[in-house]
């Protein structure tokens, strides 16, 4: 609840989309998916990730399923929705005008 | 997914959040043990990573749907849990609530049942009320001939009824009394659609002259005098000596209720009449009329179709109906009068009060605010949201609402029918007041709205500091800006008061005027009864009823405790009016009734002088030798005289009025000049025709006189009690003939008390809201002053340590408290002078912007706030300077 994760509050919504483009996951392995392909400089908090989790089910972006993992443990899936799949493809537009934006100031300036 | 299924899916999602977050738990241990972990430390620092495992929970339930039902059914509970246990604050917040909610619900029922329901007959939009306008009344009488005439000639309406009020003695059946009735024509109650509870109703032609005497009786009547019984129909009851056939009875739940209209028990129809007058067009015998519009057709419409109609008349008969149109208006209208404004007024002053009560309980929960930081503080620790703590607060406030709400729809329902039973007050459609659905929703949305606008504002402040300040125990760090509300609070508040407290003002001044009026007469000891006279007198011929009027005069005269008598056969004072039409002699006879001079007419004994002590300028009043046998002669008043004879002495000039021409030349003397009276009341009076004339009793014409035979009115001026007066007068009456009925009696202070009944009504309960208001704005400031000293007490101490006086602590605390109350009354008094111009129609004598009253009411307010600081303020002084110094 610091000042920091209100900042990463957007992204990280992004980031759990971006994540489950690929295929459906638990909440657990989508915070280690993020912490790996980010090669651990993305430290996801769960009292951020479940909340959002929720938050995007209840805008219907994402649905959850419970089923069986691994070793037969049962868990609960989230997969993309086609009302995600296109939030994702708007965000990740947004993202790289704003972050070539960015990028050129950083560079002239 | 529907509301009901999330609902009952609440349970289950709980405990899926719950086994989620477990899982995910586990996943972690796992992996910490995987990577080379102890078991019991891989879970420790798999719990920590996790943080607060509530907070998330928390959370989530927030982010997910369905959430608002569940939280609301905590913090409804929460909520409750909390009211319980600080008791003293809850009944009192609950009570505020329950006075301005109670007094609006009670307001709205009479609103509802009066102005907003509709009249309950089938298509009411279609029923207007019809009246003939006429150059001196709007709505004036409708002569039978003419009602004839429109009912005939329109075309846009399927029916047109006339009623005209009247009373029957009933005889042979019991002991002889005095029924109230109506004349009316055949449509009249098919035409609201009324159907009779046994029996039937006229039929058209049973209502002409000359028809066979019929009746219908109310349900009241039918139970009253015949038990109900079904084999009423065809019976014969005697009304004042005639024979009547009874064809129905009305439903009891017949209700209604106009200028021109009473329920009554008996109606007769019209034909039945015994007045010679009945066929004269021009005559105006107090007959007023309602109609049906057809189906479709608005009264735009139905207004230009009768001025076709009458303008027909106009030319066929100009000499009685030049002049005379049809004023045709929405029945509810005629029957609500000037009631409207009056409870939009009141509907106005106790939104005030709510108003009020709404920033005291906010004021409370301010105040309390502070008491429960801490306990907010934790919950956000524990990581409740800010907008959740903001629900939470809202929850309760609208529990208190709503608690409120209850409390006040029960003392809403009590106030309203005691109100309606004990306050002087002619209220039209009163019957229809009380609790409906309309009604209930307008509390609920009250209570709930009051609860959010109370809830709000307090809500909003009291989590400002929250976080940053309230752990740490610096409470006195939050206050101030709750210091800056609370003052705000209390400005609002004694603004509110004042301009309730002013328009109460302006009420008990415009009622002091009244009261203080000179009615022309004095009203006191003065009792008026009608009397109705055996049916052996009907059919009498003039003289008969000449003489048994002097012997009735006689009788009452002797009897003890009266002290002067006389018999009004016209108009009387506030009570009954008549009017009559003269020129001046010398003058060319006016083409039509309604170019000659209209006055007020007064009929009466040489003693009515003497009964209602009414000044004589000059000249003389009546003597018994002014009699049928001579010279005929008039008195008039000071207006008639200033505005027909100017400066010329009127003693000894000759008017010749239109329905006394059978007397010797035609012509009438004036033989004096009385002071003018208040014929229509205190206040209303100059609104209307204000000339008046004075006739001897025993000069009136022979058709006039016979009329006597259905009833006459007397007053008599009395010593000691009026009930005991009237029991004396009732002997007399019996001992003459026991089948002479007297009835009405009323005291000249009660109809001139009824007359101004409508002021009384609003004073009293606009007093009523002011006190309210005062009380609660003085709960409200005296609180604030308390919780300001409690604040500063260590402040206080530290002041007397270094030498303050008690008198320096309570002029700090006074002066604190005055300076709100100060600007309060300032932005108040602005507020009244602008609002208090909405009630001019309901002023008498001082104008809205009354000085005394605007001089006199800041000051009862400051009078008032001033106790309410004073109390706390004595509380202060006696702070222990050691006590208050060591709390730190």
């Amino acid at each position: 609840m610091t000042a920091s994760t209100e900042v990463l509050q957007g992204t990280l919504d992004l980031l759990i989309l971006k994540t489950l483009a690929l295929e459906a996951m638990h909440g657990w392995g989508i915070a280690q998916r993020i912490q790996q392909v980010s090669r651990e400089m993305l430290q996801i908090q769960q009292g951020s990730l479940y909340p959002a989790l929720y938050r995007l089910e209840r805008k219907g972006l994402i649905r959850a399923e419970w089923g069986a993992s691994d070793n037969n443990r049962r868990a609960k899936f989230y997969s993309l929705t086609k009302k995600g799949r296109a939030q994702l493809e708007k965000e990740l537009a947004d993202w790289e005008r704003l972050s070539s934006a960015v990028a050129l100031i950083l560079q002239r300036v | 997914m529907s509301f009901l299924q999330r609902w009952f899916r609440r349970g289950s999602s709980e405990q899926e959040i719950s086994d989620e977050l477990r899982d995910h738990l586990e996943r972690q241990t796992d992996a910490n043990i995987a990577a080379g972990i102890p078991r019991d430390e891989a879970r420790r620092q798999a719990m920590l990573q996790f943080g607060g495992a509530e907070a998330v929970k928390e959370d989530c339930r927030e982010q997910s749907s369905g959430f608002w039902l569940e939280t609301l059914w905590s913090d409804v509970r929460y909520g409750v849990r909390m009211m319980a246990r600080s008791p003293g604050f809850t009944i009192v917040a609950i009570l505020t609530l329950a006075l301005g909610i109670g007094a609006n619900t009670a307001i709205f029922s009479v609103v509802n049942g009066v102005l907003l329901n509709p009249l309950p007959f089938p298509h009411p939009e279609e029923l207007v009320s019809l009246s003939e306008s006429k150059p001196n009344f709007a709505t004036g009488s409708i002569s039978y001939l003419n009602f004839r005439d429109w009912q005939r000639n329109n075309h846009t309406f399927s029916a047109m009824a006339i009623s005209r009020q009247i009373s029957f003695s009933l005889t042979g059946s019991g002991e002889a009394e005095q029924l109230q009735a109506e004349l009316l024509s055949s449509d009249y109650f098919s035409l609201l659609g009324v159907k009779p509870v046994l029996g039937r109703m006229f039929v058209p032609g049973e209502d002409e002259v000359g028809a066979a005497p019929i009746v219908l009786i109310s349900a009241g009547l039918w139970k009253r005098k015949f038990g109900s019984s079904p084999d009423v129909l065809g019976r014969t009851i005697t009304l004042d000596g005639g024979g009547f056939t009874i064809v129905g009875v009305i439903p009891a739940d017949f209700d209604l209720s106009t200028r021109s209209f009473r329920n009554s028990e008996i109606y007769v129809p019209i034909g039945q009449w015994k007045n010679n007058f009945l066929l004269n067009r021009g005559a105006g015998l107090g007959i007023h009329g309602i109609a049906r519009l057809r189906p479709g057709v608005s009264i735009e419409q139905a207004r230009a179709d009768m001025d076709e109609v009458t303008r027909n008349l106009i030319a066929a008969y100009p000499d009685t109906d030049k002049g005379i149109g049809a004023a045709v208006r929405p029945l509810k209208q005629d029957m609500l009068g000037e009631v409207m404004p009056l409870l939009l007024l009141l509907l106005g002053a106790v939104c005030f009060v709510l108003l009020i009560a709404c920033v005291n309980v906010a004021n409370l929960l301010l105040a309390r605010s502070t008491s429960r930081a801490r306990e907010f503080a934790i919950r956000a620790a524990l990581g409740a949201g800010k907008g959740r703590l903001i629900r939470q607060l809202l929850t309760e406030s609208i529990l208190l609402g709503i608690a409120g709400g209850g409390l006040g729809l029960l003392l809403a329902v009590w106030a309203t029918r005691v109100a309606l039973q004990h306050l002087p007050v002619t209220l039209p459609r009163a019957a229809g007041v009380g609790l409906d659905a309309r009604v209930l929703l307008f509390t609920i949305a009250i209570s709930v709205g009051v609860g959010i606008v109370f809830g709000l504002v307090p809500a909003l402040k009291s989590l400002k500091p929250v976080l940053q300040v309230t752990l740490n125990e610096s409470g006195r760090g939050g206050s101030g800006t709750r210091h800056r509300t609370q003052s705000i609070f209390v400005v609002v508040e004694m603004a509110l008061a004042l301009v309730l407290l002013a328009g109460a003002g302006l009420m008990v001044r415009t009622l002091a005027q009244l009261w203080s009026q000179d009615p022309g007469f004095n009203p006191r000891n003065v009792l008026t009864f009608n009397l109705s006279p055996s049916p052996s007198l009907m059919n009498s011929n003039a003289e008969t009823v000449r003489a048994f009027s002097r012997e009735l005069d006689r009788r009452i005269a002797a009897t003890p405790g009266v002290q002067a008598v006389s018999m009004t056969w016209a108009a009387l004072p506030m009570s009954g009016d008549d009017e009559d039409v003269f020129w001046l002699d010398g003058h060319p006879k006016p083409a039509s009734q309604n170019d000659m001079n209209w006055a007020v007419k007064y009929v009466v004994d040489p003693d009515y002088l003497e009964v209602m002590q009414i000044r004589l300028r000059r000249g003389r009043f009546f003597t018994p030798q002014d009699n049928e046998h001579a010279p005929s002669v008039a008195v008039i008043d000071d207006t008639l005289a200033r505005k027909y004879f100017g400066s010329d002495d009127p003693i000894g000039k000759r008017i010749r009025l239109k329905y006394n021409k059978e007397m010797d030349d035609g012509t009438t003397e004036i033989v004096g000049v009385v002071d003018h009276v208040n014929q229509w009341g205190l206040a209303s009076d100059a609104q209307n025709l204000q000339a008046q004339i004075y006739l001897p009793a025993m000069q009136m014409s022979d058709g006039f006189t016979v009329l006597v035979s259905n009833g006459t009115s007397a007053v008599v001026r009395y010593a000691g009690s009026a009930p005991g007066i009237i029991d004396s007068i009732r002997d007399t009456s019996r001992k003459m003939n026991s089948e002479q009925v007297v009835y009405g009696e009323q005291t000249m202070e009660e109809i001139i008390s009824d007359s101004i009944s409508d002021r009384k009504f609003s004073m009293v309960l606009l007093g009523t809201f002011a006190a309210l208001a005062l009380l609660l704005s003085s709960i409200g400031i005296y609180g604030v002053i308390s919780y300001l000293i409690g604040e500063r007490t260590h402040e206080i101490g530290i002041r007397m340590a270094l030498g303050a006086q008690r008198k320096d602590v309570l002029t700090l605390v006074l002066g604190e408290g005055m300076k709100l109350v100060l600007v309060g009354a300032a932005i108040g008094i602005a507020a009244a002078l602008g609002l208090s111009r909405l009630m001019a129609g309901m002023l008498y004598g001082v104008s809205a912007t009354d000085p005394l009253t605007f001089a006199a009411v800041p000051i009862v307010l400051l009078g008032v706030a001033m106790l309410a600081c004073y109390i706390p303020a004595r509380r202060a002084m006696r702070v222990d300077p050691m006590t208050a110094l060591r709390y730190e």
